[in-house]
This record gives C-alpha cells, sequence and structure tokens, in this order.
C-alpha cells in the first residue's frame, strides 16, 4: 500500500491510463511563453546570426567558424579561457571542500553562520565584489600602498591586471557554487558510517579517506562542474582585473559586438561559448544527476 | 460549486443545519459494487463489494499493498476508480469530486493545516459550507468540547502534542456531520499507550455520534477492538467480511486464519466422511466437525487445512494417547515435541516441532494446573474437534506459504 | 567533540575555514569604510569621515536618475518574476505534460548559459522590437533572467508541502479554487515571497544584460558604476557600492525572516 501512496504522491510523474495533460499543465503555459519570447528566441537568433551574417554575401555558412578558427588570437582566448575556468576550480576546490567540510562537522549553530559566511557574498553584487578586488590590488590599492609605506617594497608590484587578480575575484565570486553542492552531499552522509569505520579499527583519516571521501564524491564533481561552466562564462572579472594577456572569451564577444560591430564573429564565439557549455554539461549528465547540481542550489 | 447545480452539495449544505441525527432511513449508508483500480498494469483494488449500515464501524484490514487504503481514497473521491461504483446515503458518487462528497477524513498524519490554529481548522468546512458566523463559533466550541480540549482552539497544530492533534482532526472530521467518517490509520503515528487509550475514545465518540465509520489499520489487535465488522483485505480483494469472533474462530482461508491471531496449521488432504470428515496425512488423519465441514462446502479428496488456535490446544504426555482417544472420542491429537518455553506473564507460550518438522504454538494460562513441560519434553497435542476449523487450500496458497506450514504469527 | 577540537588536524581545518570566511566577506566589506572617507582619494584606512560621496551620490544627476531607474527596474522585475515563477513552478510540479523535462532546462537555463550570451542575443532582438534602451525592454530582460530563482523557491515550498493537506481541505468541502487560495497559497507564500526578493536582487545587481540594454539617457545603477570605474577613481564609487550591498544584505536579511515563518513547515 505504501507503495501506491509513494506512486500517488509523485504527481507530476505520469502513470499508464492516466491523462496526457492535467489542468495545472495550463498553468505554465505564460511563462514558457515569455522564456521562448525574450530568451529562446534571442539565443536562437545569435545562432542563426553567426551563419547568415557572414563578411561577403558570396561566403559560405560556416565562414566565421573557419575564419575563427583561422586566427591563432582567437583559439589563444579559447585557450586561455580554458585555462582561466580549470585554475578557478582547482582553487575552489582547495578552498571549498574542507570549508564544506568544516560546516559539516561544526554545531549546527556555527554551521550555519557558516553558510551565512557563504550565501551573503554569493547574493552581492558582482561588479561591487570585483570593484573591491581593484580597490586592493590596484598600484595604488590597500597591499601596494600598505607595502610600499612599511618599506617592504621600492616600486608598487603588479597585482591588478595579472592572472592572479583574476584568480583572485574569480575564485571569491565562484567560491559558493563549489560549498554549496559540496555541503549538500556531505550533510546526507550518515555520520555512523564513520563512526562504523572507526568501530572496525580505521584512524581517522583512513576513515575519511576510504569512507567519507568516496561518498562526498558527488558532490566534488557537481561542484567542480558548477564552478567550470560559470567560469567559462566571466566577463565583468577578467574585464576589470585581468592584462589583455588574460582576455576571455566573454570579453571578446562583447568587444566584437560592441567596439567592432562585427557581428559574425561575435555570435559565432557565442554558439562557441555555449556549445562548450553543453558539452560539458552533457559529459556531466553521464556521470551525475544535473539535478543535484541544482538542487543543491535550491537548498541554498 | 453551486448547489442547484448538484444535489449533493445542496444535501452537504441541509447538513450543517441538522440540529442532530435524525432517524436514519434504511437505506446503507455506503455501498461499493464491484469495485476496481490498477495503477498500469498492477491492480491494487481488484473487485470490491461492500455494505455498510447507518452508523456501522467498519474497519479495513490488511497487510500493505492489500488495497485498503486505496479503497478508502476512492469512497473519499482522492483516488479516480477504474470500475465500478460508489454509492454514499443512497446517492451515486461515482464521479463527484471530493469536495462534494460529504465524507469526513482523518488522516495518518493527520494533515491540520499549519497556518490555521485548531478552532479555525474545525471552522474550515463549516466555512465551506457557508455557516453563518455564530453558527460556527457555536459547533467549533461543541467539537472541541467532544474531544476535551476546550480552551486549545487558540493554538496552532505544531504547539499541540501527537494525541491533542489526532483530537483537533478528529473534531475537524466530524463538526459538519458528515455522511461517512473515514480513518486513514488514524492512530498509527501514536506510541502504543496512546494508541490504545484513543481507541477506545474514538469507537465511543462515534457511537455517541452515531457515524458511520470506514477505518483503516493493518494492526488486527486494534481492528478488533474497536469495529462492529472488519474486512480482511488481501491482494485487492475483500477475502472475508464479518465480526471479529467471526473472523476468529471461523476464517475462510488460510489468509485470515495466519492474518488474524495466531494459528496451528495442519495441511492434509480433506475427506469427506458423513456429516464430517476426515484430514489426513501421511499415515495420520484427524476428524473434521460437521460444522466446519458445512461451512466450507468443500467435495471429498482436496487439498485443506485444519487451523486450531494455540489456546484451544492441550499438551497431554505422549504416552497418554490411548487414554485421550478413549476418554473424549471426539478429541484429536497430534505428536510434538517442545521446543521452547516461553513465559509470558499471565501465560506461558509453548513452541514445539511436530514429527514431521512443522512448528506449533500452545498458549496456557499460568497458574491453572496443568503441568509446566520442559524442553526435548515428548507430549502430545490434543484438541477438540469442534475446536478445528477447516479451510481450504488454494493453488496459489500452496505455492506461496507453502512452505512454511504450520506458521504462526502475533 | 571539545577534547578533537585539540587535534592539530581539526585546528588547522579551523584555521583554513576562518581564512576563507576572511576571503569571501572581508575584500567586499573594504569599500564600506572607504566610502566614508574625507579624502578625494581611495586610502586605507580611509581619512576623516565624511559623507560627501553619499551627498554627491544622491546630488549628481546621473547617479541618482541610475538608483531611481534601479529600484524601479528591480521592483516591476520582481513582479513580473513572481508572477511567471510562480505559474511555473505550479505548472511544472504539479503537470502532467510531454516533454516536461525539457520545459524544465528551458526555465533553469538562464542560470547556465554565459551571460554575455544572452546580452548579445536580447540586444539584438530587442533593436528589432525597438524596445532595446528602453525601461520595458530591460525588465523584461531581467524578468527572463529571475524567472528561474523564483521557480527554485517555489518549488522546493511545494515539494516539502504535504499533499494531504489539499485533499483534506477538499474532503472538508473546499473546491479546487478556494482549495488553492486557503491552504496551497497561503502554505507556499514564503517561497514565493523569498523568490520574488531574489528576483529583486538578481534585476538589482544585473550588470552584462544591462550594459547591452540600456542606453546614455537611461542608465542604472550597475551600469553607471560600470562606466565610471573603468574611468575614473573616485570615491563616489564606493559609496554607490555601499548603497548597492546595503540594499541587497537588507533584502537577503528579509528572505531569512520570511522563511521563518511557520507555515513554511
Amino acid at each position: 500500500m505504501h507503495l501506491f501512496r509513494r506512486a500517488t504522491s509523485r504527481s507530476g510523474r505520469r502513470r499508464r491510463g492516466d491523462p496526457i495533460v492535467n489542468r495545472w499543465a495550463l498553468l505554465a503555459a505564460p511563462p514558457i511563453a515569455f522564456l521562448v519570447a525574450f530568451f529562446l528566441v534571442p539565443l536562437i537568433v545569435v545562432s542563426l546570426r553567426s551563419v547568415t551574417d557572414v563578411p561577403r554575401p558570396t561566403d559560405d555558412l560556416l565562414a566565421n567558424y573557419g575564419r575563427f578558427f583561422a586566427s591563432a588570437a582567437n583559439l589563444r582566448v579559447l585557450g586561455n579561457t580554458f585555462w582561466v575556468a580549470a585554475l578557478s576550480t582547482v582553487v575552489c576546490l582547495a578552498l571549498g571542500y574542507p570549508y564544506a567540510y568544516l560546516m559539516n562537522i561544526v554545531r549546527p549553530r556555527v554551521a550555519g553562520l557558516l553558510l551565512i559566511a557563504v550565501l551573503l557574498p554569493f547574493w552581492s553584487s558582482l561588479l561591487v565584489r570585483t570593484y573591491a578586488w581593484q580597490v586592493i590590488l590596484r598600484d595604488t590599492g590597500i597591499i601596494n600602498t600598505f607595502l610600499l609605506d612599511g618599506r617592504v617594497i621600492e616600486e608598487p608590484i603588479p597585482l591588478i591586471r595579472t592572472t592572479l587578480g583574476v584568480m583572485l575575484g574569480m575564485s571569491q565570486i565562484l567560491l559558493p557554487f563549489m560549498v554549496l553542492p559540496i555541503y549538500a552531499v556531505m550533510r546526507r552522509i550518515d555520520p555512523e558510517y564513520s563512526r562504523a569505520a572507526a568501530n572496525l579499527g580505521a584512524p581517522p583519516f583512513a576513515a575519511f579517506r576510504r569512507v567519507f571521501l568516496p561518498l562526498s564524491l558527488p558532490g566534488v564533481l557537481a561542484g567542480s562542474l558548477l564552478v567550470f561552466v560559470l567560469a567559462l562564462g566571466f566577463y565583468i572579472t577578467p574585464a576589470l582585473l585581468g592584462s589583455p594577456k588574460d582576455t576571455m572569451i566573454s570579453q571578446f564577444i562583447a568587444s566584437a559586438v560592441q567596439q567592432r560591430l562585427d557581428w559574425g564573429i561575435g555570435s559565432t564565439m557565442a554558439v562557441i561559448l555555449m556549445g562548450l557549455t553543453l558539452a560539458v554539461l552533457f559529459i556531466a549528465s553521464r556521470l551525475i544527476r544535473l539535478r543535484d547540481v541544482f538542487g543543491s542550489l535550491e537548498e541554498s | 460549486m453551486s448547489a442547484t447545480r448538484c444535489p449533493v452539495g445542496a444535501a452537504g449544505g441541509a447538513a450543517t443545519d441538522r440540529p442532530d441525527r435524525p432517524d436514519r432511513p434504511d437505506r446503507p449508508a455506503l455501498v461499493l459494487r464491484g469495485l476496481k483500480k490498477s495503477f498500469g498494469d498492477v491492480p491494487a483494488v481488484d473487485g470490491v463489494d461492500l455494505e455498510v449500515r447507518q452508523g456501522e464501524f467498519i474497519t479495513l484490514l490488511g497487510p500493505s499493498g492489500s488495497g485498503k487504503t486505496t479503497t478508502l481514497r476512492m469512497i473519499a473521491g482522492f483516488t479516480r476508480q477504474s470500475a465500478g461504483t460508489i454509492e454514499i446515503d443512497g446517492v451515486d458518487m461515482s464521479h463527484v469530486p471530493p469536495h462534494r462528497r460529504d465524507v469526513g477524513m482523518i488522516f495518518q498524519n493527520y494533515a491540520l493545516f499549519p497556518h490555521m490554529t485548531a478552532a479555525m481548522n474545525i471552522a474550515f468546512p463549516l466555512e465551506m459550507r457557508q455557516a453563518s458566523r455564530s453558527e460556527i463559533k457555536r459547533r467549533v466550541a461543541e467539537a472541541l468540547a467532544l474531544v476535551k480540549l476546550e480552551g486549545l482552539g487558540d493554538r496552532y497544530p505544531r504547539q499541540l502534542s501527537g494525541g491533542q492533534q489526532q483530537r483537533i482532526a478528529f473534531a475537524r472530521a466530524v463538526v459538519f456531520h458528515p455522511r461517512l467518517l473515514l480513518m486513514d490509520e488514524p492512530l498509527g503515528a501514536l506510541d502504543k499507550k496512546l494508541r490504545e487509550a484513543l481507541q477506545l475514545e474514538v469507537m465511543h465518540i462515534s457511537r455517541q455520534l452515531g457515524a458511520t465509520v470506514i477505518y483503516v489499520t493493518h494492526d488486527q489487535e486494534e481492528a478488533l477492538v474497536i469495529s462492529d465488522r472488519i474486512a480482511i483485505f488481501s491482494r485487492g480483494r475483500i477475502e472475508q467480511l464479518g465480526r471479529g469472533e467471526d473472523l476468529y474462530d471461523r476464517p475462510v482461508s488460510l489468509f485470515v486464519a495466519d492474518f488474524i491471531g495466531e494459528s496451528n496449521i495442519l495441511r492434509g488432504r480433506f475427506e469427506r466422511d458423513g456429516d464430517g470428515g476426515w484430514l489426513t496425512l501421511d499415515d495420520s488423519r484427524w476428524r473434521v466437525g460437521a460444522a466446519a465441514t458445512a461451512r466450507v462446502a468443500l467435495d471429498g479428496d482436496r487439498a485443506a487445512a485444519l487451523v486450531v488456535r494455540p489456546e484451544r490446544l492441550r499438551i497431554v504426555d505422549a504416552d497418554d494417547a490411548g487414554a485421550v482417544a478413549t476418554a473424549a472420542p471426539a478429541v484429536n491429537s497430534v505428536e510434538a515435541s517442545v521446543r521452547d518455553v516461553l513465559y509470558l506473564g499471565s501465560t506461558r507460550k509453548y513452541e514445539l516441532t511436530l514429527r514431521d518438522g512443522q512448528a506449533a504454538t500452545v498458549r496456557q494460562q499460568v497458574g491453572g494446573d496443568e503441568r509446566a513441560w520442559q524442553p526435548g519434553d515428548r507430549v502430545r497435542l490434543a484438541w477438540a474437534v469442534d475446536d478445528g476449523v477447516l479451510v481450504p487450500i488454494r493453488a496459489a496458497e500452496a505455492v506461496s506459504s507453502g512452505d512454511l506450514p504450520a506458521r504462526t504469527r502475533a | 567533540m571539545t577534547d578533537s577540537w585539540r587535534q592539530p588536524r581539526r585546528l588547522l581545518l579551523l584555521a583554513l575555514g576562518a581564512l576563507t570566511v576572511f576571503f569571501l566577506m572581508a575584500p567586499t566589506l573594504v569599500v564600506v569604510p572607504m566610502s566614508f572617507t574625507a579624502s578625494n582619494a581611495l586610502t586605507f584606512p580611509p581619512e576623516g569621515f565624511s559623507t560627501r560621496w553619499y551627498e554627491k551620490m544622491l546630488t549628481d544627476r546621473q547617479w541618482s536618475t541610475g538608483f531611481v531607474n534601479s529600484a524601479q527596474v528591480a521592483f516591476l522585475t520582481a513582479i513580473l518574476a513572481t508572477a511567471l515563477g510562480t505559474l511555473a513552478a505550479l505548472g511544472t510540479i504539479r503537470g502532467r505534460f510531454p516533454g516536461r523535462s525539457a520545459v524544465n532546462a528551458l526555465i533553469l537555463s538562464p542560470l547556465i548559459v554565459p551571460v554575455i550570451i544572452i546580452a548579445i542575443g536580447m540586444f539584438s532582438v530587442f533593436v528589432r522590437w525597438k524596445i532595446a534602451g528602453s525601461f520595458v525592454g530591460l525588465v523584461l530582460a531581467h524578468t527572463a533572467l529571475a524567472v528561474p530563482f523564483v521557480v527554485v523557491n517555489v518549488a522546493t515550498s511545494l515539494r516539502t508541502m504535504d499533499r494531504n493537506l489539499e485533499l483534506a481541505a477538499q474532503s472538508l468541502g473546499a473546491g479546487p479554487v478556494r482549495t488553492f487560495r486557503r491552504i496551497t497559497l497561503p502554505l507556499i507564500l514564503p517561497g514565493v515571497l523569498a523568490g520574488g526578493l531574489f528576483a529583486f536582487i538578481t534585476s538589482w545587481d544585473e550588470v552584462v544584460v544591462s550594459i547591452f540594454l540600456t542606453s546614455a539617457r537611461f542608465r542604472t545603477l550597475p551600469v553607471e558604476m560600470w562606466e565610471q570605474v573603468r574611468q575614473v577613481v573616485d570615491p563616489t564609487v564606493a559609496a554607490v557600492s555601499t548603497t548597492l550591498l546595503a540594499v541587497t544584505t537588507t533584502l537577503l536579511v528579509l528572505v531569512f525572516v520570511v522563511r521563518r515563518q511557520p507555515a513554511a513547515r
């Protein structure tokens, strides 16, 4: 009987014999129409422009893609985007895993405070936070002023307009996306497992490595994936903290469209960026349930 | 929504004005005919027929997955039946939405609205029926008094104990004098002591109100305590319907015998002999009384089982076999050896092994003049012929429980 | 537990955690004291105390209209996104229809599609529809970005809500509409309100899409800040930053209060 009750309470799942569409479904129509018109159509138009906005009318549909891949500078931007995204993911994982672990073992009240410490910045303006890093890292910024005043250095050390600066800014902004999924998974791990491991003779670190770590890996995977995908699309932070050498693909798209007015190459890069994003998500969907990634955000 | 369009709505509205139960008509409170429900290919309810009298307390009893809750949800209108009809108080309700059925329901987790106080919860059905403010106030107070929770009306559900929440749910379900009161394991979430106290209360208040109750539980003791009649569910069907004593003393199937109380089950082949007959297994045979034979209407030479309740068995010395036989011709007996003796306070329970390896259970009052046996003792089990109940063995049961002979359950 | 904290490994973990909290919070908070500096330069620690940069922000036409624009856009976005998001959550969680998972993906995709792509796409389309650079255009764009946050919040409320409550209301005589109004809506209201607040914050802080969809005549506060950050070094930007943060933080506190409502459980 409980089986049936569970089956009925999962209202969304259709059972054979039930109607294909129920009345609740109608409610979804306005938001779907809205998102199709103001979100999906723009994305489709961008995709189309990548093949229609060609430099010369005689060019074939893939002319823009040919142009993109023919330029070493473009490929360098692409490579750099991957490099920065991967680096950010590693930094976030190094900081985020211990943080999530700490949240998981402290008293609930402390864990709540640690959670707020993640969520407050998570929801505060990305531009403001990037600006704050600028203020700190500039040649006349807090760090350099401090070091110069203390006569530790003679000349300002370059912090802003470096890969280090971009990394600091991006990791800080992306860290919550690593912590939240990992914490969500860790919280579901029954503490009895670690106690059982200890009872079976495993010293603390072995218990962690052999029992807790493997169980927390889905969270690590989900968090890393989320951070990597989001990092691929970063625009504001590398634009304000990075050097031209650190240009990422989003900046390239913006400048192509805004300054060079070259919609062909801009939308081509947009399609490539979207393709990369979807590819990463697709690979990930083979490894984990994407719902876990978004689900952990829901709990925030 | 409008009362004119739907006679049921009108009747529901009138129900709120009913000062007290008027003299009931003779028509049954609930009639289920050929009720079926399948989820995909799986039949959850597979043809249920049931007629409930006005003011009757009926329990649907069965194991998980037997279809009792699905049946209840179909009566409430939450689940649409695949086939069959539901008639409540003489009106065909088969296709009436739940809010126009005028049926009160108590949920296992009570389903008290968390954003409303106890009094607001109780007032809800009256508001839905457009009762006047003064009447709502009066009847909420009455309902709170009925469940002895005067003064707690302003509390929110989370400020109430489990037992108090249960009472509020009860008050909410009866305040509008529904034609039927449905309860889905309403005491399941409570601890044993409280549950037993509330069982009696539920029974008394229901009787006091003259309510017709359909009660779902998987707890057979609870069912025996509170019901007028019990419907035993198995595999989506009603296996047997009757008073508690009927089910205990005269089960019609192995399933019922096994589900209600503890049973000793002897399997064999039945042969008719005059009014009664014999159940034979290898070289043993036991007499079957005329009453038991008549009830089952089995033809000769069929797989059947003899069911004997543990308290109906007596343990006698193995060497007394002859004495038993001659002393009382209406007594059957079987060889056994004592395996375990369990002292349970007022009773002593013996677990025994029959000659062919089957298990048997005997219950003995402590303090009687019965001799206490020790594990290892070789004995005979004896019972009056009329205490043995003959049940047919169906093909399905031969397969499903054939390897668990003489299984007993608490 | 207390004893185990003396273990060096635990201490290390605690230190790392404290450092991470510092890394998350401190750099951003630096702008708050700096916005109250009396000097013309951004220095730390700030020299003196003055509110002159706030006065400048409020009297400067560009900043003050940006503030008003941001507030108006965010307010309308919150209302529109809350309505659409609540409908979407009800429709996708309660609803049965073919292609439901595709619809779920569509609803959540504004969270994951790189915002620059959304920005140039919307710009490209909105120019043709003649709503680029307009108030209406920006509200529509921000609403598309904010809907997923509302859906996620309302969906959580809906999933944790006991469906038996609705069945109980029906058995007590409430029809579908009254059941929704009296039972379902009050119970998911904390989720709806939280979603609306998140929608407001999303619009309030949004930069990238806004850069493309605003014009010199119609700018929001973050866009104004983006323009100025790259040109002038002026503590006014710190004051603007502090204002942005203050509004967001206030709303987040409101979210926590709303979520604490007993009906949420």
